[in-house]
């Protein structure tokens, strides 16, 4: 047993485990911080595949944005905990049962027998020369641009539509729009200008 | 070595246990949006499995823009609960049948 597949099997087991954990933590906020574990144990694997532009994407997209995306909105809400876990041992054996008959059925075809190494050969270790990040750039850059550039909208129109939902104007603060604050004009809104004589303080000292 | 049949296994698990989890929280929809994020990732990981047994750079194109479409999807799923939350104080499944007039 190569020191490789001991990374495996830590990192695969961490991740299954943190997973668990995800589905039946109480509280929302553990859930979250046990699914950062996931992720971050998962890139690990995704190293171990000599994918390792995506496994730093993945800690830092992920990890770093979306989870604490996460984070700041369970937070954010004040949810009511118990009766959301109520019907949480009720359902536990019907979610049990079809989780483990999709388990079976998918391990049946994804086993040994079609996938293991006797059919797809384990590929030879990638020298130093071999560098992922600028051969993903490549194929990003030259054959999939379109599809690249269209990946950027769709960010955009996340961006778009995730300010425009949560924008609010609340009528109940005492903001005052500073653009007509300075337009104010003496006729017909409520400002008014005094002539009076100039007034010198008279010397009280000495 | 490890074959591709274990990564496939382990993302298996994976995205089986997410599915449990829909069925477990199916009150809450902060986890029911994580455990789809646990459905992404065995599929990310399943994809990169294959581009190394195959040696061909597709596959990590492909989870690039799983990964892209998934970020925008969280974004606006959260930014929609926010707004369910502000207008009707609950996240509760159950409470939100509106919709049905």
């Amino acid at each position: 047993m190569g020191f490789e597949k001991f990374l495996f099997y830590c990192f695969a087991a961490i991740t299954v485990a943190a997973a668990a954990m995800v589905i039946t933590r109480r509280n929302p906020v553990h859930a979250v911080l046990w699914m950062v574990v996931a992720f971050v144990s998962s890139a690990a694997l995704w190293l171990l595949l000599e994918a390792e532009f995506l496994g730093i994407v993945l800690v830092l997209v992920y990890v770093g944005a979306v989870m604490v995306l996460f984070l700041f909105v369970v937070m954010m809400l004040d949810i009511d905990i118990a009766t959301l876990r109520a019907g949480f041992i009720k359902y536990l054996p019907v979610g049990a049962l079809v989780a483990t008959v999709m388990l079976v059925e998918i391990v049946l075809i994804v086993g040994p027998g079609n996938f293991g190494l006797d059919v797809f050969p384990a590929p030879p270790a990638a020298g130093v020369e071999v560098n992922n990040t600028r051969d993903l750039g490549m194929m990003l850059y030259t054959v999939y641009v379109y599809p690249f550039e269209l990946a950027a909208v769709i960010l955009l129109v996340a961006i778009v539509a995730a300010i425009r939902l949560t924008l609010r104007h609340r009528t109940d603060t005492k903001f005052i729009d500073p653009a007509r604050q300075v337009e104010v004009r003496k006729g017909p809104d409520r400002i008014r200008i005094l002539k009076m004589p100039a007034v010198v303080e008279a010397e009280t000292q000495e | 070595m490890i074959a591709l049949s274990d990564y496939l296994i382990l993302s298996s698990i994976l995205f089986c246990l997410a599915v449990a989890g829909i069925f477990l929280n199916r009150k809450n929809v902060i986890i029911l949006l994580m455990c789809i994020e646990l459905m992404l990732l065995a599929v990310n990981t399943n994809f990169i499995a294959f581009s190394h047994f195959l040696q061909d750079m597709t596959g990590q194109v492909f989870v690039f823009f799983i990964l892209t479409v998934a970020a925008a999807e969280a974004a606006i799923g959260l930014a929609i609960l926010v707004v369910l939350f502000r207008n009707r104080r609950t996240i509760n499944v159950q409470d939100l049948d509106r919709l049905k007039g």
